[in-house]
């Protein structure tokens, strides 16, 4: 029979705030590379903004965390969930920095005639997304194998910034003209392939939820 | 001191059904000579659970007595100041001490069940308050038992001794006990001092599931106990002549966190104490 209910509610509700944040970065992240495809300034103005939400949301759920240290003496699973959510969250708030610095990328742009049709660094935020959508899944489920094989998808989103990075180059090579442009795109490129890795980070803490073991995972080649 | 209680963390009933329930107004507690309590003031609200921990002899179980006047039982013992249920004044001379005592139940350190049948345990209460129909006092012994959580441990030998049954399991008979009058407030002095940890938290699981219609005053020695299970902690410790008085009250996650006095911060830090 359960003997700590009301503490076991107040956790619930706490990883429930985990997936709400995931969800607004993940949101942040696809909006901000729609509004550099679109030309949607608008729109980069909005990631920018709701980037406030993103860190208020992250310090509510740490002093939660913080909160139930304090006073209820999580023990065993239970504390491992709390220390890996204040990880989790330290992550995912970046990610929203990295989707608030492409954002302004695209302002920084702002009408300048495009360099070339954006293909690859969509696929990037679409790929760091759905890990991060799976890996929270992960979490919730208490499920360490699938972290992993989402931890090994980097190589994914690296291989796509390396054909990125390569495109740019030969544009600048061919044209010096472009350099600037092409700067920013390997930066917002640069971006994504960093969410990905803090995605690989929260797999390591699921890991450690499941196991105990603090264990490095699929190190990035960035 | 600045008190200002905020809704408590747990709470899921609507912010107006939450009042104030115990004032208590700058009170003075003697035995004799001695002074146990000095100038104490704070408000207890009703759809919570209220803490009251510090050092061994501050006067936190003497300032629990007051609730329900067991302190009158002492012999010396004299009160200075006001203490106010639902703005009624408990010391005043008009009270009827056994209905304050209906209204305002105590559940004491180590379980108590009386030497008879778990079912008569429970319904001694309500008798006393003259129910005499079996019907009735079946439905409010089965009642009691379930909000108590131990009905379904209890339902089969509801003849057996109250005595027979585990520690853990007797005070939630004395809990049941106590619900059986239908209180509004229910004092609690150290109530898992005699049990082991899982009955203890079982304890604590009770008292939040309680908390929705019940004023909860609990007093412990556990600090961590007052931590888990509150949503408002008041902090006491004794002055020099041994006086106890009240050092910090408030929210208790701020209590346990960011405490406002440094002494509240030593003794939870276990810097002192």
């Amino acid at each position: 029979m359960e003997t700590r209910t009301a503490f076991h509610k107040r956790l619930r509700e706490i990883q429930d705030d985990v997936l709400a944040l995931g969800s607004m970065v993940s949101k942040a992240t696809l909006r901000s590379v729609e509004a550099l495809k679109n030309r949607d300034l608008g729109l980069a103005r909005q990631v920018v903004a709701d980037d406030k939400k993103v860190n208020q949301k992250r310090f509510d759920i740490e002093e939660k965390c913080v909160q139930l240290i304090a006073t209820q003496q999580p023990m065993a699973s239970d504390l491992r969930i709390i220390v890996a959510v204040l990880n989790i969250i330290t992550e995912m708030e970046r990610i929203g920095d990295h989707a608030e610095g492409i954002a302004r990328i695209a302002i920084l742009i702002g009408d300048e005639p495009p360099l070339k049709p954006l293909i690859d660094i969509p696929r990037m935020a679409e790929q760091a997304v759905d890990m991060l959508r799976r890996t929270l899944d992960a979490f919730v489920n208490r499920d360490a194998a699938t972290a992993r094989q989402i931890s090994a998808e980097d190589d994914t989103v690296d291989q796509l910034y390396d054909q990125v990075f390569r495109e740019l180059l030969t544009f600048m090579a061919e044209d010096p003209r472009t350099i600037t442009r092409a700067t920013r795109l390997i930066w917002v490129a640069h971006n994504l392939e960093r969410s990905a890795d803090r995605v690989t980070n929260i797999c390591e803490r699921v890991v450690f939820v499941v196991t105990g073991k603090m264990e490095e995972i699929g190190a990035s080649k960035y | 001191m600045d008190i200002n209680i905020t809704l408590p963390e747990n709470n899921t009933r609507p912010a107006e059904k939450c009042v104030t329930k115990l004032m208590v107004e700058q009170i003075n507690l003697y035995y004799g000579d001695f002074q146990a309590l000095r100038d104490i003031t704070l408000d207890i609200p009703s759809c919570s659970i209220t803490a009251i921990i510090g050092p061994s002899g501050c006067g936190k179980s003497s300032l629990l007595r007051l609730f329900n006047r067991m302190n009158d039982l002492i012999h010396g013992a004299r009160v200075e100041g006001n203490i106010e249920l639902d703005g009624i004044p408990v010391y005043d001379s008009k009270i009827d001490v056994v209905e304050l005592r209906k209204r305002v139940g105590m559940v004491f350190q180590k379980p108590n069940p009386f030497p008879m049948s778990v079912f008569e345990n429970v319904a001694y209460g309500p008798r006393r308050h003259g129910i005499k129909n079996r019907g009735k006092l079946a439905e409010i012994v089965e009642q009691s038992l379930h909000q108590a959580a131990l009905w379904d441990e209890v339902k089969d030998k509801l003849g057996q001794s109250g005595l027979a049954l585990s520690g853990g399991q007797q005070q939630r008979l004395c809990i049941a006990r106590v619900l059986a009058v239908e209180p509004e407030v229910i004092l609690m002095d150290e109530p898992c001092s005699a049990l082991d940890p899982v009955a203890t938290l079982r304890i604590e699981d009770l008292m939040r599931s309680l908390a929705e219609d019940y004023t909860i005053i609990i007093v412990t020695h556990n600090m961590q106990q007052a931590a888990r299970v509150s949503d408002t902690a008041a902090f006491m410790m004794m002055e020099p002549d041994r006086a106890g008085v009240l050092v910090e009250y408030g929210p208790t996650a701020q209590l346990f966190t960011n405490p406002r006095d440094k002494r509240t911060e030593d003794y939870i830090t276990g810097r002192f104490g």
